[in-house]
């Protein structure tokens, strides 16, 4: 088992090995997507309170499951990449972000356009949409700040304390904003209040989040596979490679 | 020397280049000022509206002002190789860095706390209010400096450094902010402040003890 997974840490090795992972994921994604979005498009029935706009929770709820999920990936890569200095974890820290951002942003797009119809307003001041809010800025630190340093070793590292003290903060984030928006209003509007959903929501709910999930594995792939061609273009793996020599 | 002497040697160092460069540290404290006063004129003069955002409006320019002067931490030392010294140096870097902060502190976050209540005055907040405000900034500008440090060190020597700084660091910045401005306006509405202080206080206390680590590991990586 160990030799396995040490084997496949080194970016030599794990470039097939991602090459022939895609096209699996991608069809899971493909499969989870079209079920997902059939039950929860044609199948679930109609809110009584909420009309044919609710549909959009599909996408909304996966999406913000994914980035908050993707950031302590992020985290968890980018710290593995720190402490045992393994090239290949800060590069999938670096694949991650892109995806976790998309997927933070599509959240609060999403939560702006089904906000409009259900609360009349694209945008309240709700303690998840702000910490949403934030987890996307905190992305975007992280990808600034590695996109600023030239030196792949240090972008790797300093990218690597910011995700880390993000991962500190992000708790701390909630829970404070939480409690700032309780003590301004009360609470308002609850997003948890669909506790009651019939169980053919639920499941296209779930497949959709499952879609995402895969969806973020292909890319990250995809993505990783970029980079490492990227950073090792000198060595003779990356030039023995057939798609590098036509 | 002890571990308090070189504590003391670091904060005494910085305090003295910085008395030696006045204008940069009165130059983040007038921002302030004028950030504050830059609302009222924006906002308009009703007194009730602008004794309702008081808090918000000086917590926020603390932040920006605190933000401004982090690139002086150490992008200085940086340059002129006394950070590499300071690395090499047979005390813990840490301990180096931990002085470093604190006189950041003394020379750009104190100040704030001093001149906030002439601010406040400008807004109309009573004098309790104006007390608890000093209160919640004496314990939080130490925090944003602790948690600055870790976005300057990360961004040394970092082309756009100055504004990568603000985009890694206010996004931390938030739970200050929120308990910060909340003990004021919390006490304004007669709830009591002391929850939002022991919250902001054991904010410090977690950040006094591992923003120096994450600090000094990111200096270690910009040094490399």
């Amino acid at each position: 088992m160990s030799t396995i997974t040490w084997k496949y840490a080194s970016p030599q090795h794990f470039y097939p090995l991602a090459g022939k992972m895609i096209p699996w994921f991608l069809a899971l994604t493909l499969v989870f997507g079209a079920v997902g979005l059939w039950l929860g498009l044609f199948v679930a029935p109609t809110d009584a309170q909420q009309g044919q706009g609710y549909r959009i929770i599909f996408v909304h709820v996966a999406a913000s499951w994914m980035s908050m999920f993707l950031y302590v990936v992020m985290a968890f890569w980018a710290g593995v990449g720190l402490g045992f200095n393994t090239r290949l974890s800060s590069m999938m820290a670096s694949a991650i972000a892109p995806t976790g951002a998309m997927f933070a942003f599509l959240s609060l797009w999403t939560g702006a356009l089904w906000g409009k119809p259900m609360w009349g307003t694209w945008w309240v001041w709700d303690a998840r949409l702000t910490s949403e809010l934030i987890l996307f800025f905190l992305y975007l630190g992280f990808i600034a700040l590695q996109a600023a340093i030239d030196d792949t070793r240090r972008a790797d590292k300093a990218g690597a304390i910011i995700a880390l003290v993000g991962v500190v903060n992000v708790p701390i984030i909630y829970f404070s904003v939480m409690w700032w928006n309780t003590l301004h209003q009360g609470a308002s509007v609850s997003l948890t209040k669909g506790s009651s959903m019939a169980h053919t929501m639920l499941l296209g709910m779930l497949l959709m989040a499952l879609c995402f999930w895969m969806y973020s594995i292909v890319m990250t792939l995809l993505r990783v596979r970029a980079i490492m061609l990227e950073r090792e273009r000198h060595t003779e793996w990356v030039a023995r490679l057939q798609e590098v020599q036509s | 020397m002890t571990t308090l002497g070189v504590f003391l040697a670091v904060v005494r160092r910085d305090l003295l280049v910085a008395l030696r460069r006045k204008s940069e540290v009165l130059t983040s404290l007038f921002f302030f000022v004028i950030v504050v006063s830059l609302f009222p004129l924006g906002i308009g003069p009703e007194m009730d509206l602008l004794r309702k955002i008081a808090p918000g409006v000086l917590w926020v320019a603390a932040l920006l002002a605190t933000m401004l002067s982090l690139n002086r931490l150490f992008a200085n030392d940086h340059a002129d190789g006394t950070l590499e010294q300071m690395a090499l140096a047979p005390v813990p870097l840490g301990l180096l860095v931990a002085g470093k902060i604190f006189a950041h502190w003394l020379v750009a976050g104190l100040p704030l706390v001093l001149i906030a209540p002439v601010l406040g005055v400008q807004f109309d907040l009573g004098s309790r209010p104006l007390g608890v405000l000093m209160l919640s900034l004496l314990l939080g500008t130490p925090l944003l400096s602790l948690i600055g440090a870790i976005g300057a060190a990360l961004t040394l020597g970092v082309r756009g450094g100055g504004v990568l700084v603000s985009l890694l660091t206010l996004p931390l910045f938030i739970p200050a902010l929120i308990f910060g401005a909340g003990a004021v306006e919390a006490d304004i509405s007669g709830m009591g402040a002391a929850g939002h202080l022991s919250l902001l206080g054991g904010l410090l206390a977690l950040a006094a003890f591992f923003a120096p680590w994450a600090t000094t590991g990111a200096l270690r990586i910009a040094l490399e």
